[in-house]
């Protein structure tokens, strides 16, 4: 109705990486901009946290607490202490990376998928029943029931929202965040309810038996999981620059209007995008309770939704970028305990640091300014879409 | 009667009907149970007179969540230091002290702090307007996070003062439905009314007022309000703002009035409720209002029905009910609603774009 449209500006949105470094580093100079923006801003709070824990202003603190972090990150000389780091790091980026790419994916199609929370939740309760369910079958296949059954919790819990826009114009975003506290109380429910195992002390689903995921290369927590969901990015890189339904998928993000008058259908590319958005993360979720915590309890809870925002925004909604923002925050969550040992500074700075990289990346002004950055980066253009949408009277 | 009621109650599916309304009645009546709902409510309620500053004017606010919380934290450190600098009694009336109300003016100024800080983004950088309410919301959820390591958790004797309650006199409450409705609406402390008083101002004032005509122009429709000599940029920087005092208060109330010690993730999605009351009060502060009340008394009914179960079938319909749905209610109340299902609920048509002026040339 009201929401002329307008035609997208500059050239299609296929921000393609075309080979070499050089090209590369001009995508990616406001991203790292940004990261290293959201460290100088850290390194303030640190100083002031230093008031605090050490009674005086210390001036290294900084480089103390985010050395540590590199060095529980596996960035350190000692080589026992670097593959158990780097292990941690990519244990720690795995969920990300998929969770990223539900809500990248979401991205390319003009929506803001605010609910992998949600359907992370979704997808780790079904793996977690699931897996409890078949726990004495043959390992492969418990395990693959379990896998399946999270990804389809999450594509189902991606599928509401996306059925609801195209039908009837409520907005993702709004769907997406009531979905996401729905899902909580959900397992709640399920977890003390219909999936309670007796036994323990506190309500929590069964034991998984064989469907928990095997460790490999003798390591204590590197699971086949992570394989997984590496293995999604070209993939996804595939579908979306390789396929008729990328195609389709990146047209409805730049314009939906522009779409329907090539014979698209914008309504069914919502579908089909949010459900997929959903499954990924629903994969996520049944990965991280098959591959690591094993069960779930009543109060399940974690920040890899809102982790999976920041990287996808951090990584520009490309798989690759995904990836390595994914890479990033697994490494600093992985890093951040040894840093809280080593120097008393809290892991939630890990948080803080994300916000900030976030605030960096929607005000890029700000990072251009500072590096002295000319052309403005390209940027996930389809979040104009989103925008749009949001007001009375947009229906796809 | 009795034999009456006996007799409605036997008649199937009628006969549950008639019980869940004999149990509601029952616990509106109770002034302990109903008593609670405005309690429940007023998080819910100042926190959405903070979305529709905000969303009536154009700018998508879901970081209300990320500014209770911040709010509530540095309310509950403000108090809880000036307290320890100046000790003092409870005040005659609703127990104010000095340092609760510097808590609520810490709690206040954050809410403006953080909401100039979304002003900024979504209006002067033009940044996705989402995304703005998503970076507050991880990096309130981090900060106090944070701070609560650093420094709540090594002083446990900080704060801990709450504001009181009115407590009307005897007489007042044994007056038939007066009693009833003062024990529901003033039986509780300073926030809580204030935020009474809010809603009926906010409602009068954006219907009935230049600046409230003014606020929906920019939101439906900027272009045609710039023309009419509105500047946009200016009444939805200073919406957004004011916007902030709600959540600011909002947050208040939790740390001040309601639980007088700071735990993470206190809100507990309390925000986004709010952000619910604002789209099923159909971004009127009235319709907020009574969207918020009527999540609380879902809440208060799980509680009434948690201590005193109702008896026979409808006790056992109540039984299959898991506790979980009440929680979720608000929540799918509000996706029924935004999808039109029942009773279509449209944001302004403007809500969420950022506005470009057009250079004068």
């Amino acid at each position: 109705m009201s929401s002329a449209a307008p035609v997208p500006t500059g050239p299609p949105t296929t921000t393609r990486w075309r080979g070499g470094l050089g090209a590369f580093l001009a995508t990616a100079k406001v991203p790292l901009g940004a990261v290293v923006l959201a460290f100088a801003f850290g390194s303030v709070l640190i100083w002031l946290s230093s008031l605090v824990t050490n009674h005086q202003l210390d001036l290294t603190l900084p480089l103390k607490a985010y050395g540590a972090m590199l060095e529980g990150a596996g960035i350190t000389l000692d080589p026992a202490a670097a593959v158990n780091g780097l292990v941690n790091t990519l244990v720690q980026s795995g969920p990300l990376v998929l969770g990223g790419l539900a809500v990248g994916v979401g991205f390319k199609a003009g929506l803001f998928n605010i609910g992998a929370q949600g359907q992370f939740l979704m997808g780790a309760v079904a793996g977690a029943g699931t897996g409890a369910a078949v726990a004495s079958w043959p390992g492969p296949i418990a395990i693959l029931a379990a896998l399946v059954a999270g990804a389809l919790a999450g594509g189902a819990w991606g599928f509401i929202p996306g059925i609801l826009k195209a039908r009837t114009g409520a907005h993702e975003v709004v769907t997406t965040i009531m979905l996401n506290t729905i899902a909580a109380t959900f397992i709640g429910y399920l977890v003390s309810g219909p999936l309670l195992a007796p036994g323990f002390s506190f309500d929590r689903t069964g034991d998984i038996g064989n469907a928990a995921l095997p460790i490999l290369f003798g390591t204590r927590n590197l699971h086949l999981g992570v394989f997984v969901a590496f293995a999604a990015v070209p993939l996804i890189w595939w579908l979306l620059w390789r396929s008729t339904l990328g195609f389709e998928i990146r047209t409805v993000g730049a314009n939906p209007d522009a779409a329907r008058y090539a014979g698209m259908r914008p309504g069914l590319i919502t579908v089909f995008t949010m459900s997929l958005c959903g499954l990924l993360a629903g994969l996520a979720g049944a990965i991280e309770i098959i591959g690591i915590t094993h069960f779930v309890n009543a109060s399940y809870g974690t920040s890899v939704g809102f982790d999976s925002i920041t990287v996808a925004l951090l990584g520009q909604a490309h798989p690759v970028g995904i990836m390595l923002a994914a890479l990033l925050f697994g490494g600093m969550r992985a890093g951040s305990g040894l840093m809280q040992i080593r120097t008393q500074i809290p892991v939630e700075i890990v948080d803080i640091l994300q916000a900030v990289v976030l605030l960096f990346i929607a005000a890029d002004v700000i990072v251009r300014r500072v590096f002295r950055i000319r052309r403005a980066g390209p940027k996930v253009d389809e979040i104009e879409t989103v925008s749009r949408s949001y007001g009375a009277g947009t229906t796809l | 009667m009795d034999a009456l009621n006996q007799a409605l109650a036997g008649i199937p599916v009628i006969g549950i009907v008639w019980q869940a309304v004999g149990y509601l009645v029952a616990a509106a009546t109770n002034p302990t149970i109903s008593g609670q709902v405005l309690f429940f409510a007023t998080p819910l309620i100042l926190g959405a007179m903070c979305g529709i500053m905000n969303e009536r004017s154009g700018v998508v606010n879901i970081g209300i969540e990320g500014m209770m919380l911040m709010a509530a934290f540095f309310g509950f450190l403000g108090a809880g230091i000036a307290a320890q600098i100046m000790p003092s009694d409870p005040g005659p009336i609703f127990g104010i002290t000095i340092p609760l109300l510097i808590g609520v003016l810490v709690a206040i100024l954050i809410g403006m702090a953080v909401s100039v800080l979304h002003a900024w983004l979504a209006i002067t950088i033009r940044a996705n307007q989402i995304i703005s309410g998503t970076i507050i919301n991880i990096f309130a959820g981090g900060l106090t996070g944070y701070l609560h390591a650093l420094i709540i958790t090594p002083n446990p004797g900080l704060g801990g003062a709450i504001f009181a309650s009115w407590q009307p006199p005897a007489d007042l409450l044994n007056v038939p439905v007066l009693g009833w409705a003062v024990n529901i609406l003033f039986a509780h402390g300073p926030i809580a009314i204030t935020s009474l008083i809010v809603v009926v101002i906010l409602q009068i004032l954006l219907f009935r007022s230049r600046w409230g005509l003014r606020t929906r122009a920019v939101g439906e429709h900027p272009k045609a309000a710039e023309t009419v000599g509105i500047n946009v940029i200016r009444v939805r920087y200073r919406n957004v703002i004011l916007g902030g005092i709600f959540a600011g208060l909002a947050g208040a109330f939790l740390t001040l009035e309601s639980q007088g010690h700071f735990q993470l993730q206190l809100t507990a999605g309390r925000g986004f409720i709010a952000l619910a009351a604002v789209i099923v009060g159909r971004w009127t502060p009235v319709g907020a209002f009574a969207a918020a009340i009527l999540f609380a008394a879902t809440d208060a009914l799980r509680i009434a029905i948690g201590i005193a179960p109702p008896t026979g079938e409808l006790g056992t319909v109540f039984q299959i009910i898991p506790a979980q749905f009440y929680q979720a209610l608000p929540y799918i109340v509000t996706i029924i609603v935004l999808a039109g299902v029942v009773g279509r609920s449209t944001p302004p048509a403007a809500d969420g774009q950022p506005y470009e002026r057009e250079s004068a040339t």
